[in-house]
């Protein structure tokens, strides 16, 4: 199936909850969702038989500062029965930035959702244990976010040392 | 000095079992292939629990990336996964060339005889990283040779590697729109000649070794004792995980980017994507730790099927570098994945029209293949993880990035 047709189903069954279709830029078009839909979007991404989404090849977070104060997750899923692949983008405020986690339908999700998480700050709801992944624990900030200012000290230890 | 206060007022609660025992195992722990560090719950010697605790390695790729034009984030993904560190240019530029293509008023394209060079490089390199993978296998579990073995044969590749880009392990060779003209390498001239020559003697030596090695090593019967049967990953679960490449063929998914959505000029090749079945003589079942590792053997073969084409086809004449004056990408998103040795290494990138990436993300195959551990490893054995960490071939530059 197409990016267009995955967006018509989408459209079909979820209704409000899917945003737009973003086919302007260049690259790998994408199917903007509302982030409450989420998880039941990609559940039902991955239990159609028709769709089949059966991996998910990269969760990744962005900050949107250039537009507008927002982090987004973008979700790059792939079918290995029927070869279509689909680009899911999903957009939070900043200030407020919790939407439920899909690491259920895909175990990867979890590792990649704490990596959200450790380096945008984004909070997945229902993740069972999202702790820092690749930055120590008593880190402070999320380093990727484009407003982020790196601490003085880490430690007592001075950072531009 | 605040945060000093703050990290002492951190409360940590253990609340082991009564025969329960915590162990760290790593960071520095030579089974461990890097930096890893497995937080083992041990009742026995049996394994409650291995939680992996990753970032000793973090170097924060991505957002140096941010900083960063787009060539001169090339040597970043040499630090990545550095065993393979060609596939992992070659990965990035696949990703920032198909960018480069979208904008239809820059005609773009890769010449031929830089396609045909990058195949045969990383080719290559994908056999010194799977004699890597196979050479440390052995020695976790006990077989010292192989890994001698390994390193003999792998050093004449890192000095054919170092004829053609003058490094042994950071290459920064393959660049975006081509290869490197560092060490200039026309075409005709003695010094391509001299090195095809070296690739195929290379080649002549080392395929009847591969044999050898599956002699020594593969079925040999304490390998075989260690690895068969322990830790089946199932095809369902491998997916779910995101395991790919060699761990994904193990558990017996006919699954190959290079074949199944062939990029550069794979598909001018014919080679055969090895899948494991079960071996009932040896009593290996797919998707254990002996068919993971079994796939490795077998890509190295089919490498060396493709380079000699390569070598029985010649390389193209022509330049070496698209003419590219700048790299500018339109704005736009893309995700491209290239099939690395150790999986499908993927990269995300967006771009806002500048030549510095606003986003840039590595989806690293180890990464996925790695979180699988935790659920591998319950209830199995101590020794048992060394055999599943070594099958799963990480390695933690890759990891952490």
């Amino acid at each position: 199936m197409k990016p267009e047709e995955i967006y018509e189903v989408l459209t079909k069954q979820f209704g409000e909850a899917v945003l737009g279709f973003d086919t302007e830029l260049a690259g790998d078009p994408n199917i903007r969702i509302a982030p409450s839909a989420i998880a039941d979007v990609c559940q039902y991404l991955a239990e159609t038989d028709t769709l089949a989404f059966d991996s998910l090849m990269c969760l990744s977070g962005l900050d949107l500062s250039a537009r507008d104060e927002e982090l987004a997750v973008v979700y790059h899923l792939y079918a290995m029965q029927h070869r279509h692949s689909v680009v899911l983008k999903t957009a939070v405020p900043k200030t407020d930035s919790h939407l439920p986690s899909v690491s259920h339908i895909w175990k990867t999700a979890d590792w990649h959702e704490r990596e959200a998480y450790d380096l945008y700050g984004i909070f997945f709801e229902g993740h069972t244990d999202l702790r820092r992944i690749l930055l120590p624990d008593d880190w402070d900030g999320y380093p990727l976010r484009k407003d982020y200012k790196e601490p003085e000290f880490y430690r007592g230890m001075r950072v531009p040392y | 000095m605040e945060t000093t206060q703050q990290t002492e007022s951190k409360i940590i609660e253990l609340k082991p079992f009564a025969d329960e025992m915590v162990v760290n195992m790593g960071p520095q722990h030579p089974s461990t292939h890097g930096v890893l560090r497995l937080e083992l719950k041990l009742d026995g010697e049996v394994v409650r629990e291995a939680i992996p605790h990753i970032g000793y390695l973090h170097r924060c790729f991505e957002k140096h990336s941010e900083n960063l034009s787009y060539p001169q984030i090339i040597p970043f993904t040499d630090r990545m996964d550095y065993i393979a560190a060609m596939n992992q240019n070659w990965g990035f530029c696949l990703a920032v060339e198909k960018l480069l293509e979208m904008d239809e008023s820059k005609n773009f394209e890769v010449p031929e005889r830089a396609e045909y060079l990058r195949v045969l490089i990383c080719e290559l390199n994908r056999i010194a990283s799977h004699l890597l993978s196979f050479g440390t296998y052995g020695m976790d579990l006990g077989a010292f040779t192989p890994f001698l073995y390994a390193f003999r044969d792998r050093e004449r590749l890192l000095l054919l590697f170092e004829k053609i880009c003058g490094a042994r392990l950071t290459y920064n060779y393959i660049r975006i729109g081509g290869v490197s003209e560092i060490i200039p390498m026309e075409s005709g001239s003695i010094a391509e000649q001299n090195f095809l020559d070296e690739v195929e003697a290379f080649l002549d030596y080392f395929e009847p070794l591969i044999d050898e090695y599956n002699e020594l090593l593969t079925k040999n019967s304490i390998f075989v004792q260690r690895t068969m049967g322990v830790a089946v990953m199932s095809a369902e679960m491998a997916l779910s995980y995101g395991a790919t490449g060699p761990n994904l063929r193990g558990s017996g998914i006919d699954w190959d980017l290079r074949r199944d959505e062939p990029y550069s000029i794979y598909d001018r090749f014919d080679f055969d994507v090895p899948v494991a079945v079960d071996v009932p003589e040896l009593g290996a079942v797919v998707g254990d730790c002996w068919c993971r590792y079994k796939i490795r053997m077998d890509e190295m073969k089919e490498s060396v099927r493709i380079v000699r084409q390569i070598l029985a086809e010649g390389l193209p004449d022509g330049p070496v570098m698209a003419d590219l004056k700048a790299v500018r990408p339109p704005k736009g998103e893309i995700y491209f994945r290239s099939e690395a040795p150790r999986g499908e290494l993927g990269f995300y990138i967006v771009s806002d029209g500048t030549p510095k990436p606003v986003r840039l993300k590595g989806r690293s195959p180890c990464f996925s293949a790695l979180s699988a551990l935790q659920e591998l490893s319950r209830g199995l054995m101590v020794a048992d993880i060394i055999a599943i960490i070594g099958s799963i071939d990480i390695v933690m530059g890759e990891v952490d990035r």
